[in-house]
């Protein structure tokens, strides 16, 4: 019971924060369900929900009555949060401080019902979603797995229409589909309905049967498993392959920021994931890249004129020169020492590229603009779904080279490294060399994402290479799992994907994102898809256990 | 002697200490350049000096709360400069309301005081919620992990800052007694910089002492230097990591008010620079030091101002107040060329870093 | 398996629609009422939204730039009471980062949704320069309330890809000209100064401030620049006392423009300096940064002595909706960005028999590049064939203590070159 008003009041805290910063507001422009039900009043409700769950499920002992109980207890706090809040608001101008306490965010917290009746609504609708919440939480886990899934697909349909809406009118005869479920804001209720249905029942199968369908494909002859993985493999191909014509040029496009990101991933892996150099400036290589390829071939600087294949070895050779030079002062350091250094750098050749001093060479803060788009035959390679081959051929490249290093003799010396420098020198390990190639390799793996990126973009500007991409790749390798190649695809999928999907919500993205940051690492310190040795030291308790269950995983996907 | 010399100097030693000489050679080159052209008198070295000073203060107060947070826990703590924007701008609807009510222009020293304990509180409150909920559950996880969810704890804090207070610049009201001039003789000084730099010379030197001399700056330090064994001498760590992220918030949120005074804007995004810059300053003077900070602070604020003129003026380079931050950052790396551990702080980082 | 094949076959089913499917486009065209367009026709049905979609820098540290444009345009919805002929008003933001990838991952999203009528945007003339061309390819027209780089509009630098691109906001070649002749002339100032934040915005001007200034005769003294970030502007300023200018232009944007104007007075040799400042810093989020010492301060701006008033109420309008004053300088220019395009889109919409709305493409951009003597609240907008719309008359304010106190920006221009 205490827990649960502590649980209660963390979210009564959590809504009114939600309310003031402006969320609530924002969000209830947009329906989730057209005339039904608002982003901001689902927002309001799925804390509400969570909180509950969370209360309830807290219950020692899990008496049902008590269960109940405590969820009803937590909701109530809840609603009573927002009360306070409409309350308060009544009797002072709140807006003087908090500029979003605005007279349309009570309209909205008390349902356009007046003031007296709105607190009572709340109240009364805390309590009912509690209730909800602690029969969710007495309910049979596939019943309970279930419905969060199926209203998790009604709700995400609703918040990416924009984005499903065009997709899927690109799909020939299954556009149909678009008039049926989406109205001009909002899905409509009978698609709602429709899609919580197919849902629930798809889902429900697959939690019956999925089990036998697995071990069915388990039990096959040896041979057929492989015919069979090998059909997998073929399709996935297929799959990378027509993806831009599935997807369409929005989500093309994202694929290729994603690809761009996966590049300059798989390099930082190598820096601090496989050798532990922290490098927050990492982002200087990009530019070397970038900037590279933009003097080399832009004629509104006129200096070479070289095709982009012909500046692209340039840029990476360019981004091994800097990695080693900026690698040599930086040898005897350590720890934070190395990461400032490296941030140093990042900032350094962004000033650098600004610079009214260098101008006349790098174009200053007027950019250099015209750069090459690179040519395979006649076709010019430059809309996303065209670009999107070109990444893809360069991450397959980059990723099977550090795939191949992981396991060579450099890459046991990275680790070395990584794990005590002291030992690995006393075994014979050449710090210099080892460190200055981790550098080198990262930075040309780098600077090819950045030739890459100059030639997309056919501009380069100063302001794209700033401290906040360097951190950004660092963000994502370590939620991908440090030192993990697929960990690399995975973290830029969750920090870089789903950003730019939700760019409409612009004002919030980054309140999200920094939310999303600390939650993944509270609950998945490893990361997302760690490396099997990570994910063994910090469980070493229980490393049996994990162990079987990473190789079931690995075999599942 | 000369055989052992070259054989324990490796080729990249060579080039790091060209590389050494070559800045040095620069900095040298310039600043005869510039001094030689007779551009500037004595009294403007004496500006640039003050400036610099009074600058290098607030990065040096916001320098002590990263450098004890890495002391007590080995992590850089990137949200600190979210808990430096915090406190300035919520005293600021403080400020206002004395400003509007003419309270400010009254009692100038008493509002002072109540918009500095205002700012205190509302950073130290912010450093205890991160410290409780996005730091203690990690403690025993791989360094890099805490690092993340302070960065993302920094996003969320300066967009809920901004949701709260919207995007907009506010203007911390004048205090009037702080306005004006001292002359001594052809040098100048303002009256703010003097405040801000004796406010910031005191509440260092009384920080200094508490850690050194107090019992609980003591288990502190005994916390920082081991952990386990401190806790078998009977030392709470639990309290000891809460204290230290008090006295970082309360260091942080006199820093933002100091900052206040003397630049009168206060924003959302305004923690960012001035926390980066303040976590090399750590950097600089050792991190885990607590003079350390104090000096890199000094050391980044004369830099910025002073440089620029004094290094890059005399070669001819247009614009050299762009450059600033690269030249502190090419000093940063010429320091740690000959000190890989900072400027004072050897033993400790070898050892833990 | 069999199970796994009919998965196999469901999940191959889009691509083969997609392959023998015809193109979305020749669809379109099916209905008996017909209009024709070389771009494209967005059919609006009865009951459905006209889609407008802003791609503004909503994040980040130039995040109260395109936050100030975005309620520009919401304002306008507003005043429109939300409906263009008879149907209602969807607005869409994206957030482009003031950066060129940002931009063109935006324009991108725009491009991909047949939906979008017009576009409001770009915020900087950087995410112009990739973002425009692709939302051309797709039809969109846009319009730029805060891009100011005069290569945007320069015939000789700008191709066909940029055919829908057109401004409300001021080339910068205008406005850097006219401050160097107001300095040379009416102040008779003989050296000058000149400080830039690295943008793209304040680089140019100051740059077309000196190149004019120069060729008029005046001496430069120095050419400086600055973080946008920078707080302590006093090193930089001491540095140019020493070359002794009577006058100093700062192009820059409110936070290190404020900076720069509270300090300057500090810095000893320039106390009786001539102050200047673009539109960039002429708004009342500037004055409350500056407080005090923006007295005497001159700004270059557009003439808008004959629509005060209509700016006076949209000051209050957004003063009641955001709980704050306008936090950057561009809104009016958004709210005229806005207007001017539902104006367009009455001009250029057809309605069918349906009672749909036709709106052709290329009907809708000629229909905007059209616009002639449009009252709007940065002046008289006429565009040229370039798309530069601002109205070239372009004066000088001067600040005076009235105007700090009661943070309304002063009604009658000081000086004009015309």
């Amino acid at each position: 019971m205490k827990q649960a008003i502590k649980i209660g009041l963390i979210g009564g805290v959590v809504e009114v924060l939600l309310s003031l910063i402006g969320m609530i507001e924002a969000f209830s422009q947009r329906d989730i369900i057209s005339h039904i039900i608002s982003m901001g009043h689902t927002l309001l409700l799925l804390v509400v929900l969570f909180i509950g769950y969370l209360a309830a499920k807290g219950t020692p002992g899990r008496k049902p009555s008590w269960v109940l109980i405590n969820g009803l207890t937590s909701g109530l706090m809840v609603g009573g949060g927002l009360a306070l809040l409409v309350t308060m608001g009544g009797m002072m101008n709140l807006r003087k401080v908090f500029i979003n306490a605005s007279p349309l965010l009570y309209k909205l917290l008390t349902f356009d019902q007046g003031r007296n009746e709105g607190i009572l609504l709340l109240l009364g609708g805390g309590v009912l979603s509690g209730l909800l919440a602690g029969l969710l939480s007495l309910a049979p886990s596939i019943l309970r797995r279930v419905l969060i899934v199926s209203l998790g697909s009604v709700v995400g349909a609703g918040v990416l229409q924009d984005l499903l809406r065009p997709t899927v009118a690109l799909w020939g005869s299954l556009a149909v589909v678009n008039e049926w479920l989406f109205s001009s804001n909002g899905l409509t209720s009978h698609g709602a309905i429709g899609l919580f249905a197919l849902v629930t029942a798809s889902s429900a199968f697959w939690a019956k049967k999925g089990n036998v369908i697995r071990s069915g494909l388990k039990s096959l002859p040896p041979a057929r498993q492989r015919a069979l993985k090998i059909t997998a493999l073929l399709l996935l191909i297929a799959l990378l392959l027509g993806l831009p014509q599935l997807l369409g040029l929005f989500l093309s496009e994202v694929l290729t920021i994603i690809g761009l990101y996966v590049l300059l991933g798989l390099g930082l892996n190598i820096v601090v994931g496989f050798a532990g150099l922290l490098d927050l400036g990492y982002v200087a290589f990009f530019a070397i890249g970038a900037y590279t390829t933009g003097v080399l071939t832009s004629p509104e600087l006129g200096f070479f004129n070289l095709s982009f294949w012909g500046a692209l070895p340039f840029a990476i050779f360019m981004g091994v020169l800097s990695g080693v030079l900026l690698g040599v002062p930086v040898l005897k350091m350590r720890g934070d020492y190395l990461a400032i250094a490296t941030l140093g750098f990042g900032e350094i050749i962004r000033i650098l590229v600004l610079s009214d001093f260098l101008r006349p060479w790098l174009g200053g803060a007027q950019g250099i603009g015209k750069i090459a788009k690179a040519h395979i035959g006649s076709m010019e390679l430059a809309t996303p779904q065209q670009i999107y081959y070109l990444i893809l051929a360069g991450c397959l490249l980059v990723g099977f080279i550090s795939w191949r290093l992981r396991d060579s003799r450099l890459g046991r010396a990275w680790m070395a490294v990584r794990e005590d420098e002291d030992v690995a020198q006393a075994m014979g390990i050449n710090l210099s060399s080892t460190k200055l190639l981790a550098f080198a390799t990262g930075a040309a793996f780098s600077a090819l994402s950045g030739a890459i990126f100059a030639s997309k973009l056919g501009s380069v500007y100063p302001h794209s290479f700033n401290v906040m991409i360097s951190i950004n790749i660092l963000c994502l390798i370590i939620v991908g799992g440090m030192g993990s190649i697929p960990g690399v695809l995975v973290g830029a999928f969750a920090l870089v994907g789903l950003p730019e999907l939700l760019r409409e919500f612009a004002d919030y993205r980054l309140l999200v994102y920094g939310a999303a940051l600390v939650a993944m690492m509270l609950l998945r310190p490893e990361g997302l898809w760690p490396e099997a040795l990570r994910r063994r030291e910090l469980h070493e308790g229980e490393s049996t256990k994990t162990e079987s269950v990473s190789g079931s995983e690995s075999k599942s996907t | 002697m000369w055989k052992r010399l070259r054989e324990r100097t490796t080729p990249t030693d060579v080039v790091m200490w060209l590389i050494g000489a070559a800045i040095l050679v620069l900095v040298i080159w310039g600043s005869t350049a510039t001094l030689s052209g007779g551009k500037y008198s004595s009294s403007h070295w004496f500006d640039f000096v003050v400036f610099g000073l009074a600058q290098g203060s607030i990065y040096a107060l916001i320098a002590m709360g990263y450098t004890m947070v890495y002391g007590i826990l080995r992590m850089i703590n990137f949200a600190h400069s979210e808990v430096f924007m915090s406190g300035p701008y919520t005293a600021y609807y403080v400020a206002a309301a004395f400003y509007s009510s003419g309270f400010l222009d009254r009692q100038p020293i008493l509002s002072l005081i109540i918009i500095f304990l205002v700012s205190m509180a509302t950073s130290t409150v912010i450093a205890l919620l991160l410290e409780r909920i996005a730091y203690r559950p990690l403690r025993t996880a791989p360094r890099l992990v805490p690092l993340i969810t302070a960065i993302g704890a920094s996003f969320f804090l300066q967009y809920t800052f901004r949701g709260l207070y919207g995007s907009g610049f506010q203007a911390y009201p004048v205090v009037k007694i702080l306005e004006g001039e001292w002359m001594f003789g052809e040098f100048r000084i303002l009256k703010f910089q003097a405040v801000v730099i004796v406010a910031a010379a005191l509440l260092m030197a009384g920080l200094y002492t508490f850690i050194q001399r107090t019992r609980i700056g003591k288990a502190i330090r005994s916390v920082s230097e081991d952990k386990e064994a401190s806790s078998l001498m009977g030392i709470d760590v639990d309290r000891m990591i809460v204290t230290t992220f008090v006295i970082g918030g309360m260091a942080a949120g006199a820093a933002g008010v100091l900052y206040a005074v003397m630049f009168k804007q206060v924003h959302f995004f305004m923690g960012f620079v001035p926390g980066i810059k303040a976590f090399t300053a750590a950097v600089l003077g050792g991190i885990g030091n607590i003079p350390g900070a104090m000096l890199g602070g000094i050391f980044l604020g004369l830099i910025e101002s002073v440089g620029p003129t004094l290094f890059l003026d005399g070669l001819g380079i247009v614009a050299p107040y762009q450059l600033k931050d690269a030249i502190a950052f090419i000093l940063l790396v010429l320091v740690l060329i000959f000190r890989p551990t900072g400027i004072l702080g050897e033993r400790v980082a070898i050892k833990k870093a | 398996m069999k199970r796994l094949l009919i998965l196999l076959f469901i999940l191959t089913l889009p691509v083969v629609h997609f392959v023998m499917s015809p193109s979305p486009a020749s669809a379109q065209g099916k209905s008996a009422f017909k209009v024709e367009d070389p771009m494209g026709v967005v059919r609006v049905k009865p009951g459905e939204p006209i889609h407008i979609a802003c791609w503004f820098v909503v994040a980040g540290p130039d995040a109260s730039l395109g936050t100030d444009t975005k309620r520009g345009v919401e304002i306008a919805i507003d005043d429109k009471g939300g409906k263009v002929l008879g149907l209602p008003i969807k607005l869409t933001l994206q957030d482009t980062g003031c950066n060129a990838e940002g931009g063109q991952a935006a324009a991108t999203k725009l491009a991909a949704d047949p939906t979008i009528v017009a576009a409001i945007g770009s915020s900087c003339s950087s995410e112009a320069r990739p973002g425009v061309p692709i939302l051309w390819k797709a039809g969109i027209a846009t319009v730029s309330p805060s891009g100011t780089s005069p290569d945007l509009t320069d015939p000789t630098k700008r191709g066909r890809e940029f055919d829908g691109f057109l401004r409300t906001a001021h080339n910068d070649n205008v406005q850097g000209a006219v401050a160097a002749e107001f300095a040379w002339k009416q102040l008779k100032a003989k050296r000058a100064a000149t400080i830039h934040d690295g943008s793209i915005y304040a680089e140019k001007l100051q740059a077309i401030f000196s190149e004019t200034f120069k060729k008029l005769g005046g001496t430069i003294t120095s050419q400086e620049a600055v973080a946008p970030t920078d707080t302590d502007m006093r090193p930089v300023l001491t540095k140019i006392a020493t070359g002794k200018p009577e006058f100093i232009y700062y192009p820059v944007f409110i936070a290190a423009g404020g900076h720069i104007t509270r300090q300057v007075k500090e810095v000893r040799g320039l106390e009786k300096v001539a102050l200047m400042g673009a539109d960039g810093i002429f708004s009342p989020d500037f004055y409350k940064a500056a407080g005090e010492a923006a007295v005497g301060m001159y700004h270059s701006s557009p003439d808008f002595s004959a629509f005060g008033a209509g700016y006076k109420t949209f000051v209050e309008k957004h003063q009641k909706k955001y709980g704050e004053k306008p936090i950057a300088p561009f809104h009016a220019h958004a709210y005229d960005a806005a207007m001017m395009i539902f104006a367009a889109i009455e001009k250029a919409a057809k309605k069918g028999p349906d009672g749909s709305l036709y709106i052709g493409r290329r009907a809708l951009r000629d229909a905007l590049y059209a616009t002639k003597n449009f009252k709007g609240l940065t002046g008289n907008l006429t565009c040229d064939k370039q798309g530069d719309c601002a109205d070239p008359r372009i004066a000088i304010y001067k600040t005076s203590a009235e105007n700090i106190k009661s943070l309304v920006l002063p009604d009658k221009p000081f000086w004009k070159p015309y």
